[in-house]
C-alpha cells in the first residue's frame, strides 16, 4: 500500500494555487454531475436520438435511396405487415433454431469443460487460457475462414468427417445444403462461444465453499448425490447468466453468419439481423426495416432487463 | 479463490486418477479446438495450388506468396514482357513472376489495417476517459436512480447493432460523418462506454473510500483525490478495460460494412474481399487473417486474470 500521506503532500505542493481555489469550490454533487453528463450525453446523440428517429420512421414510408419523396404518415402498416409476413417469421423460424441450439450445446460441452477444468490438473491455467482464444477473435473473420474449412472438395472439415465416417468429402455441402446449412453456423458459434460459458461456469464451480462439499463427504453423500444437490445447484445462477447473454447475443447475430452462408442457401440461415439488413440496405424498405428494428429492439430490451437481474443475483455471491 | 484453502489434505480434493482423465480431457478439447486456427495460419504459407489442393496438405513447403499478394495487387502479362524485365527485385517479385504477372502496385491491406489501428485506438481512449469518470462518480456518490441509469448504459450496448445502423447511417450522411474514422471513433466510443462505465466501476468499488477520504483529510480536494490517488490505484483496471474496448473496436463487422467502404474501411469488412483470379485467394487470405488476429491473441494472454470480469461487465470477480 502506498503512503497516502507522501502522495498528498508531493501532490498538493504540485497543484497550482489558483487551480486548487477552482476546484476546491465544487461540490461532490456538482462533480457528480460533470463526470457523469458527457457519457450521458454521448450516449443520449448516438443511441437513444438514432432510437427516437427509428420510431418515427417505423411510421412513415421512407426510404434511404429516394430521400426527396415526401414522407406520408402510414401508421401501424408496418407494424402489421411484419407480423403477417412469412418471410419474417421463417427468419424468427431459423433465430429460434440458431439460438435454441447454440445454446444447449455450449452450455453442455462449457459446464462440463469447467467441470474438469475444476478438477486443477497440472497446467489447468495455461489449457484454460488456450481454450478462451476463439471467443476473442472477430466473428467476421472466424465466419470468413470457416468458409473456408466447410469447402466440400478441399475443405479441411470435409475431410475430416469423411476421415471418420468414410462419406466421400465431395458429397456433402455444409454451407450449400438447405439441411446442413442452420447446422454449419451452430457448430461454428459452439466452437467460438463454448469458452465464454465454461469461463463463467468455472467461476460458478469455484464460488462454492469446499467446507460444504467437505461436510457432505463427511455425512457420506456420494460424488453423485453432491453433484445434483450441491455443485449444480449452486453454479446455476451462474449458468443462467451465460445462457441469458449468449442468448441476446445470438438473437442479435449478424456478422459471424453473414459471412459464412450470407443467409442462404435460399434464405434457410437468414436470421433475423440478416433479414433486417437486406430490408434496410438491400431493399431500401426504410419504413418497414424501422418497424423491424423496434420489435427486435424490445425483444432484446426486455431480455437485458432478466439479464440485469441476474447479474445482481450473482454480484451477491 | 479458495486455492489456498484447498490442501492436500481436504477430502475433497480430486484423486490423481481423476486429474488425469480430467487433464486429458480438457487439452484434447483445446487441441483440437486451435485446429481451425492452426489451418487458417498455414495456408498464410501455402501456394494457392497448395491451399485447394485434395487432399488437404499438412506438409508442403512453405512459401510467401500469401503473404505477398496481400500486401500487393498485380497484372497479368505475356511471358515475353516478363522475359524482358531485368532480375526480379526481391522475394515477392520472383514468386509473381513465375505465376507471369507482375505487381503493380500495393494492396489496400495496410491502410485498412491502419484504419482498424486509429479507430480502435481513438475510441478505445474516448470511452475509457468518460467511462473512468462516470464510473467513480457511481461509485462515490449517491446519484438519484443510479440503478436506472446503470441499466440505461448497458442496455445501450445490448443493442441489435443493425436497428441502431439504419438512424445512424441517415444521420451520418446528414452531418457528413459517413466513411469517416471521425464517425466510427464516436460510434464506437458510444459502444464501449457502457463497458467501461461497468467494468471501471467494479474496479474502483474496491478501491476502499479511506485513501481518498484521508486525502481529503490531509487538504485534497475531492477532484484532486481522484486523480492523484484513485486513478493511479485503478490503473490495472483502466488497462484491462481500454483492452476489452480496443478488441471490441478491433473486432467489428456491422457498423463497418454499412457504414465506410472507400475511406475508412477497417480491416473486418477488407478481408473477406481480397480475391484472386478465379475466386479467393485463400493463402493471401490466411495471411492478412493471421496478421489480423495475432494482436487479439497475444491480448488475450495478456488479459486472462480478466477476461471473466470483461465478458460480465465486471459483475463476476472471480
Amino acid at each position: 500500500m502506498p503512503d497516502i500521506e507522501a502522495i498528498a503532500d508531493r501532490a498538493a505542493s504540485a497543484t497550482p494555487h489558483g487551480v486548487a481555489k477552482v476546484v476546491r469550490g465544487l461540490s461532490d454533487r456538482s462533480i457528480a454531475w460533470l463526470f457523469v453528463a458527457p457519457t450521458m450525453v454521448l450516449l443520449l446523440a448516438i443511441n437513444i436520438f438514432p432510437l427516437i428517429w427509428t420510431v418515427y420512421l417505423s411510421f412513415t414510408n421512407f426510404a434511404s435511396n429516394r430521400p426527396n419523396r415526401p414522407v406520408v404518415n402510414v401508421g401501424l402498416k408496418w407494424y402489421q405487415d411484419i407480423l403477417s409476413s412469412p418471410e419474417i417469421w421463417a427468419a424468427m423460424q431459423a433465430t429460434a433454431h440458431f439460438v435454441f441450439w447454440t445454446i444447449l450445446f455450449q452450455t453442455l460441452i462449457g459446464f462440463s469443460l469447467a467441470y474438469l477444468i475444476d478438477r486443477k490438473f497440472r497446467g489447468h491455467a495455461f489449457w484454460t487460457t488456450i481454450i478462451l482464444i476463439p471467443m476473442m477473435l472477430s466473428p467476421a473473420v472466424v465466419g470468413n475462414f470457416w468458409k473456408f474449412l466447410y469447402q466440400p472438395q478441399i475443405g479441411l472439415f470435409n475431410y475430416v468427417v469423411s476421415f471418420f465416417t468414410g462419406i466421400p468429402p465431395s458429397s456433402f455441402e455444409m454451407l450449400g445444403s438447405v439441411t446442413l446449412a442452420p447446422w454449419a453456423i451452430v457448430i461454428v458459434d459452439t466452437w467460438m462461444w463454448t469458452p465464454y460459458v465454461m469461463l463463467i461456469c468455472l467461476a460458478g464451480l469455484r464460488s462454492i465453499p469446499d467446507y460444504i462439499l467437505e461436510a457432505a463427504e463427511v455425512d457420506r453423500a456420494s460424488r453423485w448425490q453432491q453433484f445434483w444437490s450441491i455443485t449444480l445447484p449452486m453454479a446455476l445462477p451462474f449458468i443462467m447468466l451465460a445462457v441469458l447473454f449468449r442468448g441476446i447475443e445470438n438473437f442479435k447475430m449478424f456478422d459471424m453468419v453473414m459471412l459464412l452462408t450470407g443467409g442462404g442457401p435460399g434464405s434457410t440461415t437468414e436470421l433475423a439481423s440478416i433479414a433486417l439488413k437486406r430490408q434496410a440496405f438491400e431493399a431500401y424498405r426504410t419504413g418497414y426495416s424501422s418497424a423491424f428494428a423496434i420489435i427486435l429492439f424490445v425483444v432484446v430490451f426486455g431480455l437485458a432487463n432478466v439479464y440485469v437481474k441476474a447479474l445482481n443475483k450473482v454480484k451477491q455471491r | 479463490m479458495s486455492g489456498a484453502s484447498t490442501t492436500a489434505h481436504s477430502v475433497v480434493e480430486p484423486s490423481a486418477n481423476s486429474k488425469r482423465l480430467a487433464g486429458f480431457l480438457v487439452i484434447l478439447y483445446a487441441v483440437v479446438s486451435m485446429v481451425p486456427l492452426a489451418w487458417i495460419f498455414a495456408t498464410g504459407w501455402k501456394t494457392p495450388p497448395d491451399s485447394i489442393s485434395y487432399p488437404p496438405k499438412v506438409v508442403f513447403n512453405p512459401s510467401l506468396e500469401g503473404y505477398c499478394n496481400l500486401f500487393t495487387t498485380r497484372t497479368r502479362q505475356t511471358a515475353e514482357y516478363i522475359a524482358a524485365l531485368g532480375a526480379p527485385n526481391g522475394e515477392c517479385d520472383e514468386v509473381t513472376r513465375r505465376r507471369e504477372m507482375v505487381i503493380a502496385g500495393a494492396s489496400n491491406y495496410l491502410p485498412r489495417f491502419a484504419n482498424s489501428l486509429i479507430i480502435a485506438f481513438g475510441s478505445t481512449f474516448l470511452a475509457v476517459s468518460l467511462g473512468v469518470f462516470s464510473a467513480y462518480a457511481f461509485s462515490r456518490f449517491k446519484i438519484p436512480l443510479a440503478d436506472d441509469l446503470l441499466f440505461f448504459i448497458l442496455s445501450t450496448r445490448m443493442m441489435p447493432p443493425i436497428a441502431v445502423a439504419i438512424p445512424i447511417y441517415l444521420m451520418y450522411r446528414a452531418l457528413g460523418l459517413s466513411d469517416s474514422a471521425l464517425g466510427m471513433i464516436l460510434l464506437y466510443t458510444a459502444v464501449n462506454v457502457s463497458l467501461a462505465v461497468w467494468l471501471l466501476k467494479g474496479f474502483i468499488d474496491e478501491i476502499p473510500r479511506e485513501y481518498e477520504e484521508a486525502a481529503m483529510i490531509d487538504g485534497y480536494t475531492r477532484l484532486q483525490a481522484f486523480f492523484k490517488v484513485v486513478l493511479p490505484q485503478a490503473a490495472t483496471g483502466i488497462a484491462a478495460t481500454a483492452i476489452f474496448c480496443m478488441i471490441f473496436a478491433w473486432n467489428e463487422y456491422a457498423f463497418a460494412v454499412l457504414l465506410t467502404s472507400g475511406q475508412a474501411q477497417t480491416a473486418p469488412p477488407f478481408i473477406p474481399t481480397i480475391i484472386g483470379e478465379g475466386g479467393m485467394d485463400w493463402p493471401a487470405v490466411g495471411a492478412g487473417t493471421t496478421l489480423f488476429l495475432i494482436p487479439i491473441v497475444v491480448f488475450t494472454v495478456l488479459l486472462r486474470k480478466h477476461l471473466l470480469r470483461g465478458i460480465t461487465f465486471g459483475a463476476v470477480r472471480k
